[in-house]
């Protein structure tokens, strides 16, 4: 979008990719996105779609700029629908909408399950599109040959030019097919590069989101903002490569999540009389019911599995089930029609018919709320972001942007489902006029410097890439996958659902270990001149995670508190009711932004307000019934214990 | 009993120089796809014969199948090794023999560069021609019954799949593939899309076009999300005839 926004504005434009831009993690965003276009007249706004956001988000995000998306919102599906993306239709023929998680309206414009990959298409058409215009100079005489975007696909960040004055004058990258190592420069660079899922090894995202360009350009000197802040996605297939997400909409549609009562039932989900299961979603929650929010819906599995003894099949996992659905009037072919591409996935991959049986899920990583620090710029007379400023979107070094999943902007603590696909397109919107902006206010553009610049931060980097390619033989013992295999496995046990003070503490421990581990890594490949060379590059992918994972350990540590994803059994009162330190969310302490700052010993640690200009704080409440569960719990418990 | 290990035989490689086959054996687990066996190879990088080798190249993101990156040629199969399931083609521990893509440039081992198939996508204007991106309100109504026509069509993840198992795609024919022809008919479809129908058509008359399919019908057979790519090739070459016999009237 991004690209789009800059094209529009008559400025030439260097997109370059890891992988094919048709093949990015967007792709992998099922459900939909958030709209509040109130097509179904149940009163919806962009006001509370807002509300929602914010609330969504334990009111951690800054409020301006999530009142600009949320305001923005239905004008970006109108768009997206002129692209020709194929949403799915009401009878008239205008777009339909679904319920997501954390709200009681109908906002969720989607095509068919593959949303994501289809909002995807829709801009690299376009881009595509641009690929082919010729660019103008100021006079309207077109430049023969020079397209308005060259596009290189393949290719890797490996180090931002900055000049003299801190101000980023673009770019060293890789190309992954050859290994060859090239400068590009510009006005402005914007890392629109996607979230960290990879360092907890298995999540639901894609292979290629380590986080690499964004740690780059925190080992360079961006602040990364809220680190600790890491959605775990409710429901996913336990795989032995990734974990696979059944999307939300499952739920929206009438999915029910539940367990067997009886711990020791070994039967088979479909076997299981009604009157026999557990439906503790719609128990604790009965009027949000199996459509809370992300980390409820996360730590109430997490519990009712890992710390109550319920099982599926004997398995840490608990149902989620649409097999209700195919009996209603709609029947199977109604279930099929609208969620035929999630249920896919579960055929595909586990090899179980969904719609004969329950599926059998458990959380996994799924997005990062934290990113890249942003800047933004408030619009005093309406409260939400200004609409051209060249602030927006810019991290703390000037002239470098972060959009997407790469910044820490929008969902503050928590993000609602539906919430990523318009995060990252609205950030577009916004860092497109914001580059052209800063572009404008330059006096001296990047073209014009000495190539002394660009050519000794290139020779750096070359330098590094060589040193890691020479590793082989002597103190080179260690196995690069596995290193991360293992810091993966700490990670997704320790820095997950629930957090403990006392385990952190090991595992920032263990990740300094790790990074000196690093220095021991193997390139285990020759790298030879001309060629690709996968495990050297993942190299420095690995080191970029280590450095992730202790942005991500020590922001959870310092903070004492239970905010959204942010969870710590410590601190939460309803397990400690007369412990003064278990105060839940602590607004007086901790309603601020974590930032973190690199430094050769690691990350070093300060906070930011938030800016909450627009609406008051209230509880996050989703009308949890207090303990409703307890004494059938109880007497569960004492069963199994015979 | 299924043995405890997963054999694979990999053909390796750089670019266009000479090809060598590889064998390893992998623990097996349950619920194991060929990327997980790939994975295991890049955690132990040592053939059957005890001999060092270096880790695999392969390509892959989504590891879901909606991002077409991890297609490779399984068993003689091009398909991707995402949804490849270790216990559907060696419940017997089978070996499975793994190669490149064979129409287009290896980049080295199973990766290939498909960079011709996304040129194709702008040699016929594969993108609906909206006037900015800036507000214009609502897109045009599309009935229910348009919407799942164009769906399945839009779900194309240019893998490969299609055009490597057609004969008539290789390097030494311009022809752009049955894909294309099918997302030609996708953008063809769409209310304000069709405003550019001609000049789409246009694009699949001329070389590389929809004359030369062969009509080997295999494309449609291999196609992981089942897009109906010889009925497309059927509509769009009704549309091109048609063009054919009267476009010069609409030319004029």
């Amino acid at each position: 979008m991004t690209v789009i926004k800059l094209c529009e504005a008559g400025i030439p434009v260097d997109l370059l990719s890891l992988v094919p831009v048709k093949r990015s993690h967007s792709v992998c965003a099922q459900g939909g996105i958030n709209a509040s276009v109130n097509i179904k007249g149940e009163g919806d706004s962009p006001y509370t779609h807002f509300y929602e956001t914010v609330k969504g988000g334990d009111f951690l995000a800054n409020q301006p700029p999530v009142k600009g998306m949320a305001d923005a919102a239905p004008g970006i599906v109108f768009m997206l629908d002129r692209m020709g993306v194929p949403f799915n239709r009401t009878p008239e023929g205008n777009l339909d909408f679904r319920r997501f998680g954390g709200t009681l309206f109908h906002r969720t414009a989607f095509a068919g399950a593959t949303t994501g990959q289809q909002l995807l298409y829709a801009l690299d058409e376009q881009v595509r599109r641009w690929e082919t215009i010729t660019v103008e100079d100021e006079r309207g005489v077109t430049i023969p040959g020079e397209m308005m975007v060259r596009k290189f696909e393949y290719f890797d960040l490996t180090g931002l030019v900055l000049d003299s004055g801190g101000v980023c004058r673009g770019v060293v990258v890789q190309d992954l097919k050859t290994g060859e190592q090239m400068t590009f420069r510009g006005d402005a660079v914007c890392l629109a590069t996607g979230g960290p899922g990879l360092v907890f090894g298995r999540s639901t995202n894609s292979v290629i989101n380590t986080g690499s360009a964004a740690a780059i350009a925190y080992q360079q000197g961006a602040l990364y903002g809220n680190g600790e802040f890491i959605q775990v996605h409710p429901t996913a297939i336990p795989g032995q490569d990734k974990l696979r997400l059944i999307s939300e909409s499952v739920r929206g549609e009438g999915g029910r999540v539940w367990v067997p009562k009886d711990r020791n039932d070994r039967r088979l989900g479909k076997d299981i009389p009604e009157g026999e299961r557990y439906y503790f979603l719609e128990e604790r929650y009965p009027k949000y019911r199996n459509l809370v929010p992300r980390d409820i819906a996360s730590r109430e599995i997490f519990r009712t599995v890992r710390h109550e003894g319920y099982s599926a099949e004997g398995q840490e996992a608990a149902y989620l089930d649409v097999t209700h659905l195919t009996r209603t009037p709609a029947g199977k072919a109604g279930v099929r029609k609208k969620l035929e591409g999630v249920l896919e996935i579960y055929e595909k991959f586990v090899g179980v018919d969904p719609y004969e049986n329950p599926m059998k899920i458990f959380p996994a990583v799924h997005y990062s709320m934290g990113g890249l620090w942003v800047d933004f710029e408030k619009d005093e007379s309406t409260g939400s972001l200004k609409a051209v400023s060249p602030r927006n979107q810019m991290t703390n070094i000037p002239g470098l942007f972060a959009t997407g999943e790469a910044d820490y902007q929008y969902h503050g603590a928590n993000r609602l489902g539906a919430n990523s696909l318009l995060s990252c397109i609205y950030g577009g919107m916004v860092t497109g006029p914001a580059m052209a902006a800063w572009r404008e206010s330059r006096k001296e553009s990047a073209f014009d410097l000495s190539s002394s610049l660009f050519d000794s931060e290139l020779s750096r980097r070359r330098e590094e890439f060589e040193a890691l390619s020479r590793r082989a033989g002597g103190e080179f013992t260690v196995n690069p996958y596995r290193l991360h295999h293992e810091l993966g496995d700490m990670m997704l046990t320790k820095v997950t659902v629930e957090r403990h003070n006392k385990e952190l503490d090991d595992v920032i421990g263990k990740i300094k270990e790790y990074q000196a581990q690093w220095h021991k890594c193997a390139a285990l490949d020759t790298a030879m001149k001309g060629t690709m060379s996968q495990p050297v590059v993942f190299l420095r992918h690995l080191k970029g995670m280590l450095d992730l994972a202790e942005i991500i350990a020590a922001g959870a540590r310092a903070r004492e508190e239970c905010r959204g994803a942010h969870y710590k059994p410590d601190f939460d009162p309803e397990l400690h009711e007369n412990d003064p330190k278990a105060v839940g969310r602590d607004d007086a302490h901790w309603l601020k932004t974590t930032l973190a700052t690199y430094t050769p010993e690691g990350a070093k640690l300060s906070y930011e307000e938030v800016d909450v200009s627009l609406e008051k704080l209230a509880k996050r409440d989703y009308g949890k019934v207090s303990k409703p569960t307890k004494t059938e719990g109880a007497s569960a418990q004492a069963s199994a214990e015979k | 009993m299924a043995e405890q290990v997963v054999t694979l035989k990999i053909k390796r490689g750089e670019g266009g120089g000479p090809s060598r086959w590889e064998e390893f054996k992998v623990p097996r687990k349950p619920m194991m796809n060929v990327i997980s066996c790939l994975m295991e190879i890049q955690k132990n990088p040592v053939t059957v014969g005890g001999g060092n080798t270096t880790p695999v190249n392969w390509d892959s993101s989504c590891l879901e199948e909606v991002c077409g990156a991890c297609t490779m040629v399984i068993n003689g199969r091009a398909r991707q090794s995402c949804s490849t399931l270790v216990h559907e083609i060696s419940p017997n521990g089978e070996p499975i023999v793994l190669e490149p893509m064979t129409k287009f440039p290896r980049v080295r081992d199973l990766v290939v560069d498909r960079q011709r198939m996304f040129d194709s996508l702008k040699r016929v204007k594969a993108w609906i021609q909206v006037d900015g991106s800036h507000f214009l309100g609502a897109g045009p109504k599309v009935s229910q019954e348009d919407q799942e026509v164009m769906y399945p069509l839009s779900r194309c993840m240019t893998c490969g799949c299609c055009v490597e198992s057609c004969p008539n795609y290789n390097e030494r024919s311009a022809f752009m593939g049955p894909q294309v022809i099918s997302l030609v008919r996708l953008y063809n479809m769409h209310p304000s899309g069709k405003m550019q129908a001609g000049a789409r058509l246009d694009a699949i008359m001329g070389d590389g076009g929809i004359a030369d399919c062969g009509k080997a019908q295999n494309c449609v057979k291999v196609c992981p999300k089942q897009i109906p790519l010889t009925e497309s090739i059927a509509v769009m070459g009704r549309e091109t005839f048609k063009r054919a016999l009267f476009g010069w009237l609409l030319k004029g």
